[in-house]
């Protein structure tokens, strides 16, 4: 592989440019700060310059020549894509030598590809269609026989078809550089080179499926969708990913309703470039021939029986009604994958309908110490705001702790924005954790704890005086931004003396720190993570992880015992006073039961009405089947899962990505998406939490999520988010902080599935793709 | 365990020690390596990858791009004739055709006793000597089909 420059440092992070680079191209005179890439200054410009290999943040490759420009006074043709623009350099894009260029590229380029594009997957969203069109010649030179190659496939995501590629490497550089996988590589050379999967006749990696996504042709397909459809057929909807809390933007490819694919055509989501194989591939979940297509009612045999909406909604409200005059207890459990109108809509069910606060949902990441600690004055000077970090501020931060949690499993989002600020920003990643999770490869200091858990080590860092420290054995890798050989793996992590003492004293030289932290910290832990992160310098923000697409919408829309939307205590006089008059009428005062609490109230015979929307309460809570035959179970759900089996009543509800509505990421980012597919049969779970309350003589409107998302915005702290920014597509943080949140901790109800990248709950299960992949069954 | 002898082995852990990018030592690494195992089993480029800290995919693409590294085993002697300008202006097409007659196997075949190998190279440097081939690392110059013959015996003497 030719040896590159090193690439320029991106534009954000780094210093203020000294001064700027003025330089002409096509006679317009442009601008541009030292060090900016040709190919990189034209386009910003609007002016373009094709090109196949060169991608934005990965290594320069200039293997496909597409780029060629004139510069004055260098005698011969320039890729754009590895020039730096230099102070009264002249460049020439469309003349005539440069046109020709461009048409020998396309010729040589297309010496053994096939012109199969009628069949070719890519045919229509091609690269090199594209530019054959605008730049190619009609003919070639070329009369001898192409190449011929069978297609071979990698695994059952991955198809490659040799002949078609031209030998870009972007593929190579994403999963290597991108992806910290490098399971792509380069065989022979010359006319012979080819792609090489890691074990020499398929693949071993995290199908993440990036190398598809990123190739210009049809060189590398996907299993899941190859042949199924034409681009032009399909309709692209931006959807948030239904799996875990990262809510990274996938473009869902719908025809007549039905999900065909997911990917990243657009790239302007939170996760820019990134997409994962849950998000690529997990789509498929919609089209289960499992899935609920009707209502079910439990009859006098005792079996579920299909029967009509109206039939199961008049079911459930009689019984309710039944109970609610005999003054009965109802418990609400509520979805970490349904919408945030979905859920306030169900607390306020629940609350002011209903009239319990028997409310909760499947915890993963302890919330409420979060922001009570935040919320907490730490000492005298006021802490700047917000103290909560977007995704995307992993990518340009100067210095990350991460504590706990596996980010490249369970939120591969996360893990992606940190090795892109290892590779590009030089941020310095510290990783606590005792396991030797993937990301100590970036790691400038891992501590490995040999002995006690996170939380020991936190209280440690926080409060050092105090005891010895738990044991851990220290790792590092070199610097990052080593750039003479951007093309290789990071430096293997080297042991270093030291312990959790050294770790400790070398964060505390970093400013403006964001901590990330998993499920293993919940309650006092975080309130003593909180109170080292003040100890450090400068601005300290904050991301906790949790599992589920909407975990974090959840717990801010008050799916909690003991506490109301923006996480306001149910126990306090003026937060009930305040949702009482939103909702026209009053709140229970005493804290709820959690679902640990329910389920043992059912063993007890003391809850009569259990409801239970998009959750399988009963995998994590065993219920006593003989118990539960005197308490009314209805679950809303899409497949039959364990809880629904022992329902009385089952309704069929709709996905995420068949719904509109707003969903929070882990981080706090609101996204706003419109309804992808449809699914006959099936409702929202708005739709059917309205009907059930107008049907109960509690009116919430229409089943609007604009409208009610009118009312969260108005209602919830920290959701008056902007709304351009979600119509824009982007991420508006939710912030909801308040004076101290007194909750009941229970960090026995944090109950992390550390699902890895190819499990994810009872979605996971009805995914057929996910569960075809090999990796899936090999890794424990 | 180590495929490699105790002095290869010892070797490698100096080559691998002595650049500032341990991947550097790779190239000769891999030439010593075929020297002693005849050839590159999965089971080498698997030691020399984790002594490098390198994939065995980079170790593989590496091994890809240099014709003179092999990944299955080639005849104790490797004969080696170059068709290159100065020995095909001076019948080095018919020196590799004479081998191929004389051996009864093709370019890139091994005879089934495993003795002998051929392979059709690019130039060994012996242009002033053309037409030339080289056995293992032994060059053989000047040729014609009866010399050709001489050192054909002389190696299956050996045996």
């Amino acid at each position: 592989m030719p040896e590159t420059p090193s690439k320029p440092a991106p534009a954000a992070g780094a210093p203020p440019a000294p001064a700027e680079v003025h330089f002409t191209v096509n006679g317009h005179t442009l601008a541009a700060a030292p060090g900016t890439l040709l190919i990189e200054a034209c386009r910003a410009a609007n002016i373009e310059i094709p090109s196949f290999c060169y991608y934005p943040k990965l290594s320069l490759q200039a293997a496909c020549r597409m780029c060629l420009v004139e510069v004055e006074k260098i005698p011969k043709l320039q890729t754009a894509c590895t020039t730096v623009v230099a102070e009264g350099m002249v460049v020439h894009t469309e003349t005539p030598t440069v046109q020709a260029a461009r048409k020998s590229a396309i010729e040589f380029i297309l010496t053994n590809h096939p012109l199969d594009c009628p069949v070719c997957d890519a045919g229509g969203e091609c690269e090199l269609q594209d530019m054959t069109f605008r730049y190619g010649a009609a003919v070639s030179r070329f009369d001898e026989p192409k190449r011929h190659r069978d297609e071979q496939q990698w695994s059952p995501v991955v198809y490659y078809d040799r002949p078609r590629c031209i030998l870009c490497y972007r593929c190579v550089r994403v999963c290597g550089e991108g992806m910290d996988v490098w399971a792509l590589g380069v065989g022979n050379r010359g006319i012979l080179s080819t792609i090489l999967p890691n074990h020499q006749d398929h693949l071993e990696c995290e199908e993440c499926g990036m190398c598809i996504d990123i190739c210009p042709v049809g060189a590398l397909t996907s299993g899941a969708y190859r042949y199924q459809t034409r681009p032009w057929e399909m309709q692209h909807v931006g959807a948030i990913c239904a799996f875990c809390g990262d809510g990274c933007k996938t473009t869902l490819g719908v025809r007549n309703g039905v999900i065909l694919r997911g990917d990243n055509r657009d790239k302007n989501g939170i996760n820019g470039d990134f997409l994962c194989v849950k998000g690529r591939y997990g789509t498929d979940f919609t089209r289960h021939p499992e899935r609920l297509k009707s209502p079910l009612v439990r009859d006098a045999s005792g079996e579920l029986r299909p029967v009509s909406w109206a039939y199961a909604l008049e079911t459930i409200t009689d019984r309710w009604r039944g109970i609610q005059a005999a003054h009965g207890q109802f418990g609400v459990i509520g979805s970490t994958r349904c919408t945030n109108e979905e859920s306030y809509q169900l607390q306020k069910l629940a609350r002011r309908v209903l009239g319990t606060n028997h409310v909760d949902h499947h915890r993963s990441a302890d919330f409420p110490a979060l922001f009570d600690a935040l919320a907490q004055p730490a000492g005298a000077a006021a802490r700047p705001l917000p103290q909560l970090a977007d995704s995307g501020a992993l990518k340009t931060a100067k210095a990350v702790l991460l504590v706990g949690g596996d980010p490249t499993q369970e939120h591969p989002l996360l893990a992606w924005n940190l090795r892109w600020a290892h590779r590009l920003a030089g941020a310095s990643l510290y990783v606590l954790n005792r396991r030797d999770i993937r990301l100590r490869r970036q790691a400038r200091r891992m501590a490995l704890l040999t002995h006690g858990t996170e939380a020991d080590a936190v209280r440690y860092l926080a409060a050092p005086q105090r005891g010895d420290p738990p044991q851990a054995e220290l790792t590092a890798v070199s610097p990052p931004g080593d750039k003479r050989w951007p093309q290789t793996p990071p430096s293997t992590p080297q042991p270093i003396p030291g312990g959790l003492e050294e770790f400790r004293a070398e964060l505390a030289q970093e400013r403006d720190v964001i901590i990330v932290f998993g499920p293993e910290l919940t309650g006092d832990a975080v309130q003593a993570l909180v109170r080292f992160g003040a100890s450090l310098p400068g601005h300290t923000r904050y991301i906790a992880m949790a599992d589920n697409a909407n975990s974090r919408g959840a717990a801010d829309m008050g799916l909690y015992p003991d506490l109301l939307p923006g996480y306001l205590p149910v126990s306090d006089g003026a937060a009930r006073a305040h949702f009482a008059a939103a909702w026209g009428g009053d709140i229970p005062a005493a804290p709820g039961w959690n679902q640990r609490q329910m389920v043992e109230a059912v063993d007890r015979r003391e809850l009569d009405a259990l409801y239970v929307v998009g959750a399988n309460p009963f995998r994590l809570d065993p219920v006593n089947a003989a118990t539960l035959k005197s308490c009314f179970l209805v679950v809303q759900d899409l497949f039959l899962t364990e809880t629904a089996q022992a329902a009385d009543v089952v309704l069929p509800a709709l996905s995420l990505y068949e719904k509109s509505g707003t969903v929070t990421n882990t981080c706090g980012e609101v996204q706003s998406q419109r309804r992808g597919g449809s699914f006959e049969g099936a409702k929202t779970d708005l739709e059917i939490i309205h009907a059930l309350a107008r049907m109960l003589g509690a009116d919430f409107g229409r089943p609007d999520a604009d409208r009610v998302f009118s009312e969260i915005r108005a209602q919830v702290k920290g959701y008056a988010v902007s709304l351009v920014q979600l119509m824009a597509g982007r991420g508006a943080l939710a912030v909801p902080l308040n004076s101290a949140v007194p909750h009941q901790a229970a960090p026995q109800m944090i109950r992390p599935n550390h699902d890895s990248l190819f499990t994810a709950g009872t979605l996971g299960r009805y995914s057929a793709t996910l569960n075809a992949v090999m990796e899936k069954h090999s890794r424990p | 365990m180590s495929v490699f002898s105790p002095a290869t082995r010892d070797r490698f852990e100096r080559l691998a020690a002595s650049y500032p990018q341990p991947r550097s030592a790779l190239v000769p690494m891999l030439l010593y390596a075929q020297d002693e195992l005849g050839y590159l089993p999965p089971e080498a480029i698997a030691e020399i990858a984790a002594l490098l800290g390198e994939t065995e995919l980079g170790v593989r693409e590496v091994i890809g791009y240099y014709s003179m590294l092999r990944t299955a085993p080639a005849g104790r002697y490797h004969v080696q004739v170059c068709t290159n300008i100065s020995c095909m202006l001076r019948g080095g097409e018919e020196i590799l055709a004479h081998c191929q007659r004389r051996l009864g196997i093709h370019n890139r075949q091994t005879t089934p006793d495993g003795m002998f190998s051929i392979e059709e190279v690019e130039c060994i440097g012996a242009c002033a000597w053309a037409p030339a081939l080289q056995v293992n690392y032994d060059f053989h110059q000047e040729l014609d089909p009866a010399k050709v013959d001489e050192i054909l015996e002389k190696y299956r003497r050996q045996g």
